[in-house]
């Protein structure tokens, strides 16, 4: 599915510096029914954000007016647990473009990529940078430069170069994704189809 | 050049390798589902593209089914839509489907190798996270987001980089009362729910060479627990036995070319893992879970451990704790119990009930518990009849649900009330994982039947003197 290129991000931040984030308090199963890709932004963190009754938690920080911007920040190993990409559609759809964390899950860093998320992993240290600086001043801007795959705290100018594969990094700043690229190899996938083993 | 057993697999699926990039694997088996399957279809339509090979896919219908009176319409509008489409989308695009009712129905990752859809060295992937299961016969499996479900539909591949590969070893004999289940909450209590991540894990040792199939599904299911993204244990005759003659395996000619093919599929003597190791069978004892995530796991005999005796932050630990309702310190033995829930990928299958059957048996079952028995698919379900556990089970005042997904993430009716404390069988503690507050601790099924039995946590080994 298509979603918006991504290029470089200045934004604020919202800081989440919980560990272990599993994809059921990203999204939770019973708001997987849908049969189309809509409305998930409005259950991200639904059981952390609202109350039974559906008021919603004033302690979480997606309720608190100070926090609001394209990057989350997360702790250690986000995005763990279920294959959901609804996780995923979750973080974009509520309007986040950027998850910054010290060490994300496998599958929900994939989904991630491949749904317009992009996963930025940093080393321990500068998370800690970002959770005191974003928490000390919530006004705080963060630059996300995927050309330069680099971080930086723009008020410090702590910076800081992340990893990701360079087709991912192509995909990522043009739009693609892989079904277009795997379309347009069909003829080798049908001739290796005919020589497996199995 | 000296290759793992995961290399032997990955290496013969590779259908091009990127520079600086992923490589495009070829797909041999792929499962759906109700809940991650619709917007891959609807990619598929919008972009107007068929499925390329629709004989390599299988749908069957488990996340949200109901799992009493599965005869009758479902209630719920928004499952019964998911499940109209699993149905009209497979019909469409002439994919096999096993939907309600039908006797093939059931979890996803217990009918695949029923029906012998799960071949040793194949790839299998499913929009699933506990694909990892198929792991057991020696296959590369792993779960999927949606977007790489309409990748293997349009063109039986996906695109991922070559994961690095553990190796985890575990001798000797386990203990009296020890299951499968309990392996691998050991290791996950070892490694953390990050431990393996960016890794494919091989499962070796005679611990796993001596567990029958059904054991090897429960320690491979529970792989992607540990961040890896799935672990695989070498075939052997076990294995061999297990898949011949089955539905879906290879006939005549086609087996023998598939047996010789099995038969390569072990890692070489001097082959090179990322990392290694090493447990011993004897430090394992019945594993229970007191936090909100797999890895916070101990032998059921143990106390609570303090914050300062972890890894990782304290505040993350203690909301843990608090979300449990249990405290640094406290034994696990006696805490309170509300619901038991013996099904799921991880232990819904017919050695489960074998298990939770010979505690339970004469015996009854506490007036405090709620208890629910999902069988994995029909054919379990049947052999629980035929073996006459049924008999036993209803003795003790147990009743058996029809199969499916159902407690294990909740998406049907089957959901833990808020606050109340659940021993299960299934493979997360996760918040609000079995019903919103729900508070869950994981456990085999014997662990779960002594639970069941005496309404709080015990230690089965506590109750029986022999156990199967």
């Amino acid at each position: 599915m298509a979603y918006d290129k991504f290029n470089i991000i200045t934004s604020t931040a919202v800081p989440l510096p919980i560990e272990n984030v599993d994809t059921d308090q990203l999204i939770p199963a019973r708001f997987l029914k849908a049969t189309e890709r809509v409305g998930f932004g409005d259950n991200l963190f639904r059981d952390w954000r609202y109350n039974a009754d559906n008021t919603p938690k004033a302690d979480f920080v997606l309720n608190n007016p100070v926090y609001s911007g394209k990057i989350l920040v997360g702790g250690k190993n986000f995005g763990s647990g279920s294959s959901r990409e609804h996780a995923a559609w979750a973080v974009y759809d509520y309007g986040f473009r950027c998850v910054v964390s010290s060490f994300f899950a496998d599958i929900f860093r994939n989904n991630c990529l491949n749904v317009g998320v992009l996963p930025v992993q940093v080393s321990a240290e500068f998370a800690e940078k970002i959770f005191t600086a974003v928490i000390g001043d919530p006004k705080t801007e963060i630059e996300v430069n995927l050309p330069a795959q680099s971080i930086t705290i723009l008020s410090t100018g702590d910076t800081e170069k992340f990893d990701i594969s360079p087709y991912k990094k192509d995909n990522m700043i043009n739009g693609f994704d892989d079904i277009d690229y795997l379309q347009s190899i069909k003829g080798e996938i049908e001739e290796f189809a005919a020589n497996l083993p199995l | 050049m000296s290759k793992t057993l995961f290399d032997k697999v990955w290496d013969t699926h590779v259908v091009r390798q990127i520079q600086d990039g992923p490589d495009v694997l070829f797909i041999d088996r792929h499962l759906i589902h109700e809940v991650t399957s619709p917007v891959a279809f609807l990619g598929l339509k919008s972009r107007g593209i068929r499925v390329l090979y629709p004989e390599r896919t299988f749908a069957t219908a488990d996340h949200n089914t109901p799992t009493i009176n599965q005869h009758l319409p479902v209630a719920d509008p928004l499952s019964a839509n998911q499940l109209d489409a699993l149905e009209s989308n497979s019909n469409e695009y002439g994919i096999s489907y096993w939907g309600l009712g039908h006797q093939k129905n059931g979890i996803v990752h217990v009918v695949g190798p029923e029906y012998g859809i799960t071949q040793p060295g194949a790839t299998i992937v499913c929009g699933d996270s506990h694909t990892s299961t198929h792991g057991a016969f020696g296959a590369i499996a792993f779960g999927i987001g949606t977007s790489e479900v309409e990748m293997v539909l349009a063109t039986q591949c996906i695109m991922q980089p070559k994961p690095k590969k553990m190796r985890i070893n575990i001798n000797g004999k386990l203990g009296f009362g020890v299951t499968p289940k309990d392996v691998a909450l050991y290791i996950i209590s070892k490694l953390s729910t990050s431990g393996a991540t960016g890794y494919f894990v091989e499962y070796a040792g005679d611990v796993f060479e001596n567990m029958t199939m059904e054991g090897r599904m429960t320690v491979c299911n529970l792989s992607i627990e540990m961040g890896a993204r799935g672990g695989m244990i070498a075939p052997d005759e076990t294995t061999i036995e297990y898949v011949k003659g089955r539905e879906f395996t290879p006939k005549g000619e086609a087996w023998d070319r598939a047996l010789a093919y099995y038969k390569t599929l072990k890692t070489d003597a001097d082959a090179i893992f990322d990392k290694e190791l090493t447990f011993s069978a004897s430090d394992i004892e019945p594993m229970i879970t007191y936090g909100t995530n797999p890895g916070m796991g101990m032998g059921i005999s143990h106390d609570i451990p303090d914050a300062a005796q972890v890894e990782g932050g304290v505040a993350t630990y203690e909301k843990s704790l608090n979300y449990m309702g249990f405290h640094e310190g406290d034994s696990m033995i006696g805490k309170p119990v509300d619901f038991v829930f013996v099904g799921s990928c991880t232990n819904g299958r017919i050695e489960d009930f074998r298990a939770f059957t010979s505690l339970v048996k004469g015996k009854h079952k506490a007036e405090n518990v709620t208890a629910w028995l999902v069988p994995g698919s029909h054919i379990v379900e049947a052999q629980i009849k035929e073996e006459g556990l049924l008999d036993i089970l209803t003795e003790a005042g147990f009743t058996l649900r029809q199969p499916g997904c159902s407690a294990c993430l909740a998406m049907n009716d089957d959901k833990v009330p808020a606050g109340k404390y659940a021993v299960s069988t299934s493979n997360r503690n996760f918040e609000g994982r079995q019903g919103p507050g729900a508070r869950t601790m994981l456990a085999s099924p014997l662990v779960a039947a002594a639970a069941a039995v005496t309404g709080v946590v015990t230690d089965p080994r506590t109750l029986i003197e022999e156990l199967v």
